[in-house]
């Protein structure tokens, strides 16, 4: 079943997802980059659920709302729509930036929840580590952090960039920006509050994460510490395009 | 024609090599590329430079505000515009300007800003800038907001000047239950205020308003680019209804005056070169954060990339008229030309760019002063 287009207004921002497959509904909240096409990931997980990819509000098709000003209007908008589109029981998967926003919501009302995983997720600081400078890097240096494969690499380093996604690239970098500049890739007061999250939560992270290194993990862990930790070997920030397999195998064990 | 003394107190001894070796001198050039002794020579002789400009007859000695880098030694442009308040007596002190969205409290700006007014007798012109691009990855201040964050620090800074005080300031990013400066301002309602910038539609609107009506100051571009700001600036005036005055522009640029064009040419070469490709020069990442400009803006910018970020030589920049320079005659007649084109009220010339030495910048301010100053100063 092929992925459809939905837009839905919400809160004066329309929104931007794609749905495919049946089952429990499973939310992926994509990164800083977006997930601007239907990737082998999104089309194994909507074998076994309903599956729904939105662009983040101020990211891809998505509206840049006016009322967009820092990560906690994110995850009150996510939590809204939740309750608008009536999902239980979701199994929320959050990448990155998105999962940071998974976390946001979780840690305000896991009502709606069935369990949370985390990819490589920014919200958080890990004494003695530094995160990759996302706005300093060229952006060759980006693509070549993003993969341990060079081959992945090379692959992204070759896409043609149209003007539309340029257009695309500028308004998600703005957005990440507007939510993550300073303080940089976290909130200060999340991990206090983080002992809030009560339904079951995996943490994913490349081993060889080059954008936000595996330290940040393991103080994740450290601070839930019912999560389970899974890393993975050969694997750069992108576990679900670089590892499919092995992502999608975890997070069916995890939303059983 | 005003003429203005403008430095911008460049780290002068900087190891060229480790500047073009790091692609930037900005954000991520190491700190053990300054000296300490080194730095209070430069200091000083600068502070002479600006003083020394009052001698000669300059009507205003300006210096900036940046930070982190080796472009510019005035992280703090308070403190070199409050060592000139004491040690000249007529010249005005222009700073262009404070980058209001990088400071946590703008009211230490109204509040710095009034005591240098008070102590120089009414001789201080306020800049307010928002900061380049650079200084929000130095600062960590978010790019996003900095619009914002210019405007409600100006709204804050000025009704402290001019209504009376306490009164509370409730803003979205600034919040004070007592707004109450002392000193108040010298000058009546508060002193000038200019716009320096490198060029943007927003910032033309908002100086030029009515209720505003600054004087905009085009910084550092090719003459082409100077000649279609300052125009959009007169016509967005029109616009408003009202005609713009000369006073309410200005033009910033490297000048180098020498005895002949080849020798002012000859003399200038390096150090001018040393300004434009290793003092200047920064990536576009570093140089325009997500939200600095307009996101067209910024594409334009991405467009024009080979040209922007490339090096330029001295003979370039002199037919892009990024530069002025050549004998006391060439240079009066350039600007003589300029002037008549664009009607600026205000010249502000860098007399001192890069790695230019104390001589050269004396023998330099020195000819200006003698032979194209009288000319200027008449039109």
């Amino acid at each position: 079943m092929p992925f459809t287009d939905h837009f839905i207004e919400l809160g004066g921002c329309k929104l931007h997802l794609r749905r495919s497959g049946s089952g429990r509904p499973l939310v992926f909240l994509p990164g800083a980059s977006g997930e601007p096409v239907v990737l082998p990931f999104m089309e194994k997980l909507a074998t076994r659920f309903d599956v729904l990819v939105p662009d983040n509000p101020g990211y891809g098709q998505s509206d840049e709302p006016e009322w967009l000003e820092n990560i906690h209007d994110v995850a009150y908008f996510y939590l809204d729509l939740f309750a608008h589109l009536k999902l239980r029981e979701v199994v929320l998967v959050g990448a990155s930036m998105g999962g940071w926003m998974a976390m946001e919501i979780a840690v305000r009302n896991t009502s709606r929840l069935h369990c949370l995983m985390l990819v490589a997720p920014a919200g958080i600081r890990a004494p003695g580590v530094e995160p990759a400078d996302i706005f300093l890097l060229p952006p060759e240096d980006m693509a070549r952090r993003l993969f341990h494969d060079p081959k992945l690499v090379e692959q992204r380093l070759a896409m043609p960039m149209s003007p539309e996604a340029i257009d695309l690239a500028l308004k998600n970098r703005h957005t990440t920006a507007r939510l993550a500049w300073e303080p940089r890739l976290h909130d200060p007061y999340l991990a206090k509050w983080l002992h809030r999250i009560d339904v079951p939560v995996s943490i994913v992270w490349g081993a060889q994460d080059r954008i936000l290194p595996v330290g940040i993990g393991h103080e994740l862990k450290r601070l839930l510490p019912r999560a389970e930790l899974h890393l993975i070997e050969a694997c750069g920030h992108r576990p679900q395009e670089e590892k499919a397999a092995e992502f999608c195998e975890l997070v069916f064990r995890l939303g059983r | 024609m005003q003429l203005v003394l403008f430095h911008l107190m460049p780290y002068a001894d900087l190891d060229l090599a480790e500047g073009r070796k790091n692609g930037t001198v900005w954000v991520t050039l190491p700190n053990r590329n300054f000296d300490p002794q080194k730095g209070h020579k430069l200091y000083n002789r600068y502070l002479d430079e600006l003083e020394y400009g009052e001698e000669l007859g300059f009507d205003v000695l300006a210096v900036n505000e940046h930070h982190q880098t080796a472009y510019g030694l005035m992280p703090s442009p308070i403190v070199t515009a409050s060592a000139l308040a004491r040690r000249t007596k007529k010249a005005k002190i222009a700073i262009l300007g404070s980058a209001l969205p990088l400071r946590s409290h703008p009211l230490m700006v109204a509040e710095e800003h009034a005591m240098i007014d008070v102590i120089s007798g009414g001789r201080l012109i306020s800049g307010f800038v928002r900061g380049i691009g650079a200084e929000y990855h130095t600062f960590g201040v978010n790019p996003t907001f900095s619009h914002d964050r210019f405007h409600e620090a100006h709204d804050l800074i000025v009704r402290a000047w001019t209504e009376p005080g306490p009164f509370a300031f409730h803003g979205h990013h600034y919040n004070v239950q007592y707004v109450n400066v002392w000193p108040r301002p010298y000058q009546k309602p508060h002193p000038p205020i200019w716009i320096p910038s490198q060029g943007s539609k927003e910032t033309i609107d908002w100086a030029s308003h009515p209720d505003r009506r600054y004087t905009y100051l085009q910084t550092f571009s090719p003459v082409k680019v100077v000649q279609r700001y300052l125009k959009s600036y007169r016509d967005t005036c029109a616009a408003y209804g009202y005609q713009a005055e000369d006073r309410q522009l200005g033009w910033a640029v490297p000048v180098y005056v020498g005895e002949t064009d080849a020798s002012a040419r000859a003399e200038a070469k390096q150090h001018f070169e040393a300004f434009r490709n290793v003092f200047v020069k920064m990536p576009l990442e570093m140089l325009l954060p997500p939200g600095y400009t307009s996101r067209e803006s910024l594409k334009n910018v991405m467009k024009a990339k080979a040209q922007m970020f490339g090096d330029v030589t001295i003979e370039q920049a002199l037919e892009l008229g990024l530069f002025v320079c050549g004998s006391a005659e060439t240079v009066t007649k350039a600007f003589e030309g300029y002037w008549g084109e664009m009607r600026f009220g205000n010249l502000l010339v860098m007399c001192q760019f890069g790695t230019l030495p104390a001589d050269l910048t004396r023998a330099n301010m020195e000819r200006f002063a003698r032979g194209v100053m009288p000319r200027l100063k008449a039109l």
